[in-house]
């Protein structure tokens, strides 16, 4: 499942909520997470807030494609994806991935993968706002790449 | 057919996201379709008035896209820097 929240969430409680509802209880055997928060310093700045941009319809539909790329090269039993848009502040969760399979390996290699896949397709752009010193102007500023995580 | 439709017909939604949005000033807009075959006539014809020095990547009807690409009237194309999501 895809969602994307313009509010705040709790990835742990979200994550529980989806293992209860999956009913898949006795059938996984292995659970592998990613949760990406937000950092209150980027490239040498302190970051005060952050807004996330997407492409409604696009975004979605990309993060189906990429589940389905995952489920046809894993033994799954559940994905879940979910990302924040709008404005976000110092350690906010930013997205979590959650797998749910029989077998570890599975459920790492597919985290992993759909994680690297949202980070460097999947239509999202983050704007950050650094503090600023001496009463000068608040100054915003794209991040202009994700950096590989293999 | 009302005359609206027929210009709806013939136009191509172009969407801006991002950085480029804010330096072309605005997040839709439609051209006509007459004369644009692929993803880079529509770059073509939006980007005149502008200096853009990013990478820019494109989309047609929400499916990543190349230049090449072909478009067709009643599309919808978009134009966004790199993404970083995540």
């Amino acid at each position: 499942m895809v969602t994307i929240l313009d509010t705040a969430f709790n990835p742990w409680q979200v994550m529980q909520q989806y293992q209860e509802e999956m009913q898949r209880d006795g059938e996984y055997g292995a659970c592998a997470n990613f949760i990406g928060t937000m950092r209150d310093m980027n490239e040498g700045d302190q970051v005060s807030t952050m807004e996330l941009e997407h492409y409604p319809g696009m975004t979605e539909k990309h993060l189906e494609k990429i589940i389905d790329s995952a489920a046809q090269q894993w033994k799954l039993l559940d994905s879940l994806v979910v990302h924040r848009v709008g404005k976000l502040f110092p350690n906010d969760p930013i997205v979590l991935v959650a797998v749910w399979s029989a077998h570890r390996k599975d459920a790492f290699e597919a985290c992993r993968f759909i994680m690297e896949d949202l980070k460097s397709k999947a239509p999202f752009w983050k704007k950050e706002a650094l503090i600023s010193e001496n009463d000068q102007p608040q100054k915003n500023r794209w991040v202009e790449k994700n950096t590989s995580g293999y | 057919m009302t005359q609206s439709k027929v210009e709806n017909n013939m136009s191509i939604k172009v969407l801006y996201f991002a950085s480029l949005k804010e330096q072309f000033g605005c997040a839709e807009q439609q051209i006509n379709s007459e004369g644009i075959r692929t993803v880079a006539d529509v770059w073509r014809q939006v980007s005149e008035d502008h200096d853009v020095s990013l990478q820019v990547l494109n989309s047609v009807n929400q499916e990543y896209a190349e230049l090449e690409s072909a478009v067709k009237a009643g599309d919808e194309v978009a134009f966004f820097p790199p993404v970083t999501g995540g």
